[in-house]
């Protein structure tokens, strides 16, 4: 499986984006983000000076980098007319990043996943809620500073509402963790 | 003059033709599903976070639990994508044990897919004739790597073990009486009235939505596109072997169940080439002494160390392949990133040292920094791995592709404006798996 790759920064992303769909890559493969807050940074392993002669990986300026992955599939032959194109595009807080939803339908939960666990919030669609995890869930699980421990509040039933089972749906105190 | 009023039903997400967890809305127009709405991440099991704290080897088990129904494939993928990062080419036996192992269990996929599908319009007979046959399947997996569901056959750098004795002779016996199970369950579906009423015309999906939702595997090819990863990307050793892409025309569910039932018969096809063409690993030329492999422990607390290298050691059942005379065809033969034989582990101090360094904390394999994607053709579509090393002992980031999830984006089309009835043949006919789902 042969790739291209191309950078482009965050607010050109969604032509540069248009103008592939344009051209011929129709199928956007994935859509998916890497934290590269600690990249680099990671305790490394006895004796990695060895695998790295030059001093291992640099740290990169922006914090995340979105990935987008796109085919050109031919619908009549089955194969790929061009090698695989990925696009990465460097995002930091504060960036503006639209939505591709107007060029690929998929791409509605491939965003809301990214958003579910990056907290990378794409504009111009609608709007954007959490896909795997729940509403009430705090922070975003992917993020390099999310503890792995970390533990989540117990939701309930919002004040003032009933619970529907007395013993099934109190709200309880958080166990502290350790 | 009445107002016409539509109400919502909830399918899911402990339903039993829902398989798996998922939680689908439906707002009802009388017996007509006006609008889906598809809640998914019942099964969340932060796979991916798993991912990133465990060493490279220690997150395959995870993988397992991706598919459910083909886990070997799961675990190919993954071990694919983190060979082609570090730039390995396993040893061709291995190659061809991954594709065995891997077609195996599409086989199963398969099998269970249109069982469950059946079963969930009436059919029950089919399910149990299909169930039998994925359970002689499961018995071959179990032999070959010891578990029926969680296989964690593959390693980084090659696989666990070479085939068990008589491996090829079982799947021999075992795929005529499949072709029988198969053959006898499309007797009872293709031109089955009942069937056909539920199945054909309903849940289409045309060729350019399903390319729009970028859905990969048999569901795009019942619309026609005769994309497969095996023949558009062949890995391992899949451009050796001839085999067919079926594909449908009208992309409904009678064209997804036959797309899967002429891939069953392509699998196994593949297979009986694989075994055909499997290459003998080096074979030793001086003849073995089996031993327990506690018994190498003895001898080498005694002094007889002389001996040692004479002699094999009895392992598990499962590990009955993975001997030192076969080790070097199965596993890539590099310190930094394969595990030794147990041989060499129970019988030198360097395969000692060896899978210590392999092991232990903050050692582990290494791969070096970089991202690289790797596809593999899965149960249901284009799995892909992209995974991101920083050349520490585990991985940065990895990104599983399930294809599930594509397909379930573009649920709603495929519900929408049918019969609520519809819905469960509909459901089935995708085979969705929540576990790779939800990741």
């Amino acid at each position: 499986m042969k790739f291209e790759t191309q950078t482009v920064a965050s607010a050109q992303a969604f032509a540069a984006l248009r103008q592939l769909k344009a051209g011929d890559y129709n199928v956007l493969i994935d859509l998916t983000a890497v934290d590269y807050s600690l990249y680099g940074k990671c305790p490394k392993p006895m004796g990695w000076e060895r695998n790295f002669p030059s001093g291992g990986p640099q740290e990169r300026k922006e914090r995340f980098e979105v990935v987008y992955r796109l085919a050109s599939l031919d619908p009549a032959t089955g194969l790929e007319g061009r090698p695989r194109l990925s696009l990465h595009v460097p995002y930091d807080e504060g960036s503006v990043l639209l939505s591709v939803m107007s060029l690929w339908p998929n791409a509605d939960w491939l965003e809301r996943e990214v958003w579910d666990m990056f907290g990378i919030k794409f504009e111009d669609r609608p709007e954007i809620k959490r896909l795997l995890l729940y509403e009430e869930f705090v922070g975003h699980p992917l993020r390099k500073d999310y503890p792995v421990k970390k533990r989540q509040p117990l939701i309930g039933p919002k004040s003032g509402e009933l619970p529907d089972s007395p013993s099934f749906n109190v709200v309880r105190q958080e166990i502290p963790f350790e | 003059m009445t107002q016409k009023k539509t109400y919502f039903l909830n399918m899911g997400p402990a339903h039993p033709t829902m398989h798996g967890v998922i939680h689908l809305i439906l707002e009802l127009d009388g017996e007509r599903v006006v609008n889906t709405e598809v809640e998914i991440g019942y099964l969340h099991r932060a796979f991916e976070k798993h991912a990133e704290t465990e060493t490279w080897n220690n997150a395959i088990p995870y993988t397992d639990r991706l598919n459910y129904v083909s886990p070997l494939i799961n675990n190919t993928g993954f071990c694919c994508a983190v060979e082609k990062l570090a730039g390995v080419t396993i040893p061709e036996r291995g190659q061809y044990l991954r594709v065995i192992a891997s077609e195996i269990s599409r086989v199963a996929d398969h099998l269970t897919c249109i069982g469950a599908n059946a079963m969930e319009l009436g059919a029950f007979t089919v399910f149990l004739y299909l169930m039998e046959g994925r359970e002689y399947l499961y018995q071959l997996i179990d032999d070959l790597c010891g578990a029926r569901v969680t296989t964690d056959y593959t390693r980084i750098g090659g696989v666990k073990a070479d085939l068990p004795e008589g491996f090829m002779d079982k799947c021999r016996g075992v795929f005529p009486k499949i072709r029988k199970l198969a053959a006898d369950s499309e007797a009872l579906l293709t031109k089955n009235r009942i069937f056909l009423d539920r199945v054909e015309g309903v849940g289409v999906l045309s060729q350019a939505d399903a390319l729009a939702y970028g859905i990969t595997g048999p569901f795009l090819r019942s619309t026609g596109v005769a994309y497969d990863v095996r023949r558009a990307h062949p890995y391992l050793v899949y451009d050796r072997l001839d085999f067919e892409v079926p594909v449908g025309s009208r992309g409904d569910n009678l064209d997804r169940y036959l797309v899967r039932l002429a891939e069953i018969e392509q699998s196994l096809r593949m297979l009986e080439q694989c075994f055909t063409q499997l290459p003998d690993g080096p074979v030793s030329s001086t003849p073995w002494e089996m031993k327990d492999a506690f018994r190498f422990e003895d001898m080498g607390k005694a002094g007889s160390t002389a001996l040692l290298p004479r002699c094999l050691a009895k392992t598990c059942r499962t590990l009955e392949g993975s001997s030192r005379s076969k080790a070097s065809g199965i596993m890539v033969q590099d310190p930094v990133l394969a595990m030794p034989s147990k041989e060499q582990v129970y019988g030198n101090i360097e395969g000692l040292m060896n899978q210590f360094e392999t092991v232990m904390w903050s050692w582990g394999v290494r791969v070096p920094a970089g991202e690289a994607y790797h596809a593999v053709e899965g149960g249901n579509g284009e799995l892909g791995f992209h995974i991101v090393s920083d050349g520490s002992d585990r991985a940065y980031r990895v990104r599983c592709r399930p294809p599930c999830l594509f397909i379930m984006a573009a649920l709603p089309k495929l519900l929408n404006g049918g019969y609520v009835a519809d819905v469960v043949a509909t459901f089935g006919s995708v085979n969705m798996i929540a576990g790779e789902l939800d990741r």
